[in-house]
Parts: C-alpha cells; sequence; structure tokens
C-alpha cells in the first residue's frame, strides 16, 4: 500500500524508496528492469493484484477497445520493425546499386559481410570503449555530487541547477557548445587543461587518439547530474539512524560511505546503471555534431554506424543487420540487469 | 546543524527534505567553508559552458572570439539572434517543435490513459500477455529501430511530415505502465462506491481514477516533452525540409551551413534559441521537472 501510494505521487523518494523499504519492492527499480519482469511482479506486490485479492470486474469487449490504440501503434512501430529487421537482415538489398535495388534472398550474407567488415570491430571496440567510459565516470560523478549537495547550506539550490540543468538541454545544443570548448588554443576546455599543467594534443575533435575521449566527455557532462538526483533521492529515503550510530561509533565520512551508504543505495545504483547503460547505446547526437564518427572511424559508436550503413551507403540488408545487433546488445543489458537484481533481492531475503 | 533541525520539518512534496547530520557534514565551521568552496568551484565549473554560450551570443559580431578574452565584450547586442533568424527558418522549426511535441503528448495520454485504465479495472482474456506485449516498446527503444520504421513511414506515404516525426510514439509503455501503477493505487472501496452509485466506465476513469493520478501524469507528460523537444536522429532522417524541420534538427543542419564555420556568436545563438524555450519552462518548474525525471526514470 504505501509503495504504490508512493508511485502515484512523484516525490524525492523515486528509485531510493526500495532501499528504505527493503528487497521485494521490485518495480521501484524502474521501468528497464521491471518490464523484463512483468505484470507478475508488480501485481504480487500491489494493492490491486490478484495476491491482494482484487475484485477486478470481467468484462468483454471493452477492455480490448481501450487497449487496442495503444496495442496498434506499438505492433506497427515495435513488435513489427522488430521482425521486419530480422526478416530483412537475411535479404540483400542496397539502393544504390540498381542490380540489388529490391530484397533477394541471401542467407546470413549480410552477417558474414559485418563480421568480415574491419570497421565493423572498430565500430564495437569504440561502442565498449565509449559505453565504459563515459558510464562509470557519469555514474561515480552523480553519487559524489548527491553526496555533496545533499545538505542544507545557502545557495545549496542554485549549486543543484549547475549540477543538473544539461539534462535538459538538447545533446545537440550541448554539443553545438562543446565544439567551441574543445577548440584548439582559445577554447575553454582547452584553456582550463593549460591552467592546470596539460601540454598535450588539443585538436580534441580532429585528432584520432582524442575524439572518442571528446565524445565522452561530453556525455559525462550532460548525463552526471541525471543520474545524481537518483542518487539525492535515494539518499533521502536513508533511515537516519543507522548514520546517527555510525556517528556514535566514530566512523568518519569515507567509511561510512563506502561501508553504510553505498550499500544501501545499490538498489538505486542498479537502476542508474541499467538507464545509463541503455541510454548510451541510443545517443549518438553528439556524434553527429561533433565528429561525424571520424576522423577515419576513431569516434563511431554503433547506432551512428548503423545510421551511416543505412542513410548514407544505402546499404538496407547490412542495417537490418546491424539493428538486430544493437537490439541484442540492449536486451543483453536489460535482461543481465534484470538478474543481478534478482539475485541480489534473495540475498536481502 | 541546529538550524537544519528546525527546518526540517516540510511536506513530502515539496521537494528535497532536511539532511540529517551525519553524512558528509563537517562540525566545525572551517569544515563547513571549505566544503562550500568545493561545492561552488565545481558547480560553477559546470555551469561554465552554458554561462559561456550566454556571453557569446550576446557578443558583438565584430568581436571575433579568437583573440583576447573569450568571455566579456565591450558591449551587448541581441543582433546574432536576429542575423541568426534570417539565415535559417527557427521561427518554423520552433512551430514544428511545438506542434510535434504537443501532438505526441496529447495523443500519448489518450492511448496510454485508456490501456491503464483496462489493465487497472478489468480482467479480461490475454490481459497480462497484451500487456507484457506493450512492455516489449520499454526493451527495444524505438530509437534502435529507425531503419525498419523509415520504411514503415516510405509505405505510409507521410515522409517529410511532422505526423511522421510523432507517430512512432503514439503507443507509450511507458506511459501505460505509470499510469496503471498510479491507478492500481486508487484504494478499491472508492471503485466500488462508485460502481455501486451506477458510475458508468467513463465516470469510474474521469471521477474516480484520474483525480488521485495527476501527478502521475504530469510527471509522466514533463519527461515525454523533454524528450521529443530534445530529441534528434528520428526528426531528422524522417524530414527533408525545413516545411518540418524541427529546432534539432535544423540546428545541426545550421551549423553545417557552409558561411557558417566557426562563427561562434552565431553557433550560439542558434544553440539557444534551440535550448531556451524547454528551459526557460524548466527553471520556472523546476521542482515539477526534478520530481518528475525522478519518479519517470526515463528520459
Amino acid at each position: 500500500m504505501r509503495r504504490s501510494k508512493s508511485s502515484s505521487r512523484p516525490q524525492f523518494a523515486g528509485p531510493g524508496v526500495t532501499d528504505a523499504n527493503g528487497p521485494g519492492v521490485t518495480d521501484a527499480n524502474g521501468p528497464g528492469v521491471t518490464d523484463a519482469n512483468g505484470p507478475g511482479v508488480t501485481d504480487a506486490n500491489g494493492p490491486g493484484g490478484a495476491a491482494g485479492g482484487r475484485r477486478r470486474p470481467r468484462s468483454v469487449i471493452l477492455p480490448y477497445l481501450l487497449v487496442l490504440p495503444t496495442l496498434i501503434f506499438v505492433a506497427m512501430f515495435t513488435i513489427w520493425p522488430t521482425i521486419s529487421s530480422l526478416l530483412g537482415s537475411f535479404f540483400l538489398q542496397r539502393l544504390n546499386i540498381a542490380k540489388y535495388r529490391e530484397p533477394t534472398f541471401a542467407g546470413f550474407a549480410n552477417y558474414a559481410t559485418l563480421f568480415h567488415d574491419p570497421t565493423f570491430y572498430q565500430v564495437l571496440g569504440n561502442t565498449a570503449f565509449y559505453v565504459l567510459g563515459s558510464v562509470p565516470v557519469s555514474i561515480a560523478l552523480g553519487f559524489l555530487f548527491a553526496l555533496l549537495i545533499n545538505r542544507r547550506m545557502r545557495g545549496i539550490g542554485l549549486a543543484r541547477l549547475a549540477l543538473f540543468h544539461p539534462t535538459v538541454l538538447p545533446m545537440v545544443s550541448v554539443a553545438t557548445v562543446w565544439l567551441f570548448l574543445l577548440t584548439p588554443d582559445y577554447g575553454l576546455f582547452n584553456s582550463a587543461l593549460s591552467f592546470i599543467g596539460y601540454r598535450g594534443a588539443q585538436n580534441w575533435t580532429g585528432n584520432p587518439d582524442l575524439a572518442l575521449l571528446a565524445i565522452i566527455f561530453v556525455a559525462i557532462w550532460k548525463n552526471a547530474g541525471y543520474y545524481m538526483i537518483f542518487y539525492l533521492a535515494g539518499l533521502q529515503s536513508l533511515p537516519r539512524e543507522v548514520f546517527e550510530a555510525a556517528r556514535l561509533d566514530g566512523a568518519g565520512a569515507l567509511t561510512t560511505t563506502r561501508k553504510i551508504t553505498l550499500p544501501l543505495l545499490r538498489r538505486t545504483s542498479l537502476f542508474v546503471t541499467t538507464i545509463a547503460f541503455i541510454g548510451a547505446f541510443q545517443s549518438v547526437d553528439h556524434v553527429f555534431v561533433l565528429t561525424s564518427g571520424g576522423p577515419s572511424n576513431a569516434s563511431n559508436i554503433l547506432l551512428y554506424y548503423l545510421w551511416q550503413v543505412r542513410f548514407e551507403n544505402l546499404n538496407v540488408g547490412v542495417a537490418s543487420a546491424l539493428t538486430i545487433v544493437l537490439i541484442a546488445l540492449l536486451l543483453m543489458f536489460t535482461v543481465s540487469n534484470f538478474l543481478i537484481s534478482e539475485r541480489k533481492g534473495n540475498l536481502d531475503g | 546543524m541546529a538550524e537544519a533541525s528546525v527546518r526540517s520539518v516540510r511536506g513530502r512534496s515539496t521537494g528535497f527534505r532536511s539532511v540529517s547530520a551525519g553524512r558528509f557534514a563537517p562540525r566545525h565551521a572551517v569544515g563547513r567553508l571549505v566544503l562550500a568552496v568545493i561545492i561552488g568551484a565545481i558547480a560553477l565549473v559546470w555551469a561554465a559552458p552554458v554561462i559561456w554560450a550566454i556571453c557569446a551570443s550576446l557578443r558583438p559580431f565584430e568581436y571575433p572570439l579568437g583573440s583576447g578574452n573569450i568571455w566579456f565584450s565591450h558591449r551587448l547586442t541581441l543582433a546574432n539572434f536576429a542575423k541568426v533568424g534570417s539565415l535559417a527558418p527557427f521561427g518554423h522549426y520552433f512551430v514544428n517543435t511545438v506542434v510535434v511535441v504537443v501532438m505526441t503528448l496529447a495523443v500519448q495520454i489518450v492511448t496510454s490513459t485508456m490501456a491503464a485504465f483496462a489493465f487497472a479495472n478489468y480482467r479480461f482474456r490475454g490481459d497480462r500477455l497484451l500487456f507484457q506485449i506493450i512492455l516489449i516498446q520499454m526493451m527495444i527503444p524505438t530509437a534502435a529501430l529507425l531503419v525498419p520504421n523509415f520504411a514503415t513511414i516510405r509505405l505510409l506515404g507521410i515522409y517529410n511530415t511532422r505526423l511522421a516525426i510523432a507517430i512512432p510514439f503514439f503507443g507509450s509503455a511507458f506511459g501505460t505502465f505509470l499510469i496503471r501503477q498510479a491507478f492500481l493505487g486508487v484504494p478499491r472501496s472508492l471503485v466500488d462506491a462508485g460502481i455501486i452509485d451506477g458510475c458508468s466506465w467513463w465516470q469510474l476513469l474521469t471521477h474516480i481514477y484520474l483525480p488521485p493520478s495527476l501527478a502521475a501524469l504530469t510527471a509522466f507528460g514533463i519527461s515525454s516533452v523533454s524528450f521529443h523537444w530534445n530529441d534528434f536522429l528520428w526528426p531528422l532522417i524522417i524530414t527533408s525540409s525545413d516545411q518540418s524541420r524541427t529546432l534539432t534538427a535544423g540546428l545541426v543542419r545550421f551549423t553545417q551551413l557552409g558561411e557558417i564555420g566557426a562563427q561562434w556568436q552565431y553557433l550560439t545563438a542558434a544553440t539557444l534559441i534551440v535550448a531556451g524555450p524547454l528551459f526557460v519552462v524548466f527553471l520556472i518548474f523546476q521542482k515539477s521537472f526534478i520530481e518528475s525525471f525522478v519518479h519517470s526514470g526515463i528520459k
């Protein structure tokens, strides 16, 4: 009852609530995790679930009519596209070659092309580097920011605004501003770096060794504040007594954070990690503005490559195969995070 | 910390609650000062890009950024915004963006509320299966499906229209999920009372289910508007002319115009035109925005 009330009213108890409520409350883990779970879990927890004995009226036709519009759009733009990508990935179709304009069945030829394509491996490597470079740092910064900002102090609202505001800016705007920040010689980022003693290369977007890093920096700046608010909500739902006890025992701030705060915020971390990973695979707007995937594919990541193959190389077949690869990766992350949360939940119990 | 305990009694929905002692809370004045300086410095570093962008957009074009002070100039001007407006139809992009965002949200609210009501209020054959089918949308994000969706849009004959930008999002698994959760929180006794009073399904929905669920709808609305205002890749590939282009797609085209190059005053002015409207709304309703983002946990 308590939980479902909180979910009907947005307050600063978001995903953090779970930690206070303990295990078994699964749906606050957020959409990414819960949906793997299906409605069964929510029902079991929710007051209106079958377990709670909610008497829901039986009706013959009306509920189907109510569900129909959503179902039609989901079928048209999620279910069917997934199936048609799978089918399309078995057909050769290249719009810029007359012979292959119409799709012809080719078995696994598109996948073979992909797995013999050095660029594909480069892109996969870049994607892994991008995701593993941006996600953990953004989350760690988000947690640190939350710790710092979780206090009463004059002007703390302004500080929160400063850290959070990139979240509501369009990624393309952010990237355009960073285009200047990363400019050699007089760009703000380079000025700041040389101020702290950096003497290395400055052409961030044009240097193959730096381009991917530039993309990562932008992602970190944009996302850290977003993850911060989940930790902030989590921190504020923690029981105070534990911290009082720790202080009486003479535990320092670092020990308290490591031994008490972080473990208690495990579920928040899992939730944030899930949305961060899924988000990282979906966001390529800054690649368009800053590097166009270059130089020589040094900053080309999966979704951008997918766009290139389809709309620049006009290779529909290989693009379909890439879509399937992308979907497989996304599902892998969602499902494995769900499994981890289940295991953690069992340990709690 | 005395101040904190005095002011700790605040309403639950008014935002961040007061903070308990013990977490990174120095007891000495010096420690507090050091902490304040650290927080201030980080905040300043984080805000610097946008502050700079605002400064640059107001900088007269005669003072290029390549030389000297990159922050301040002798005078300020709004001429860059006018010039940008003459180089590309940003007014038109703005209208397109508003149309797309409003159309998307309006349809989403209706479809999601209907579906959520069905799943929360009725038991029907296959309800679980249908719910799970809809939830697939949360596991396979629409962004990943741009290739097949592009083909569908061509097939429907609506390529390069505002409808094409919005239509893939008309059915929202996330909205259905969020609103259903809110509906399940409505006390059953209230629903039963409504049924006994002879409410039709429509009255049940509008009088019993919706009033206590408005917060969830707001949260969904804010996250939907933010997402679609800022979305770029889909509007980019599904439009081919200024007629239907949105602000984000227009901005990227603008940055690639030959005559723009590294003219930062124009670039920053254009950037602010694109980000500005939503950002101003965010500044006004900051608390609702942050609460909604936490509540919905999705961009």
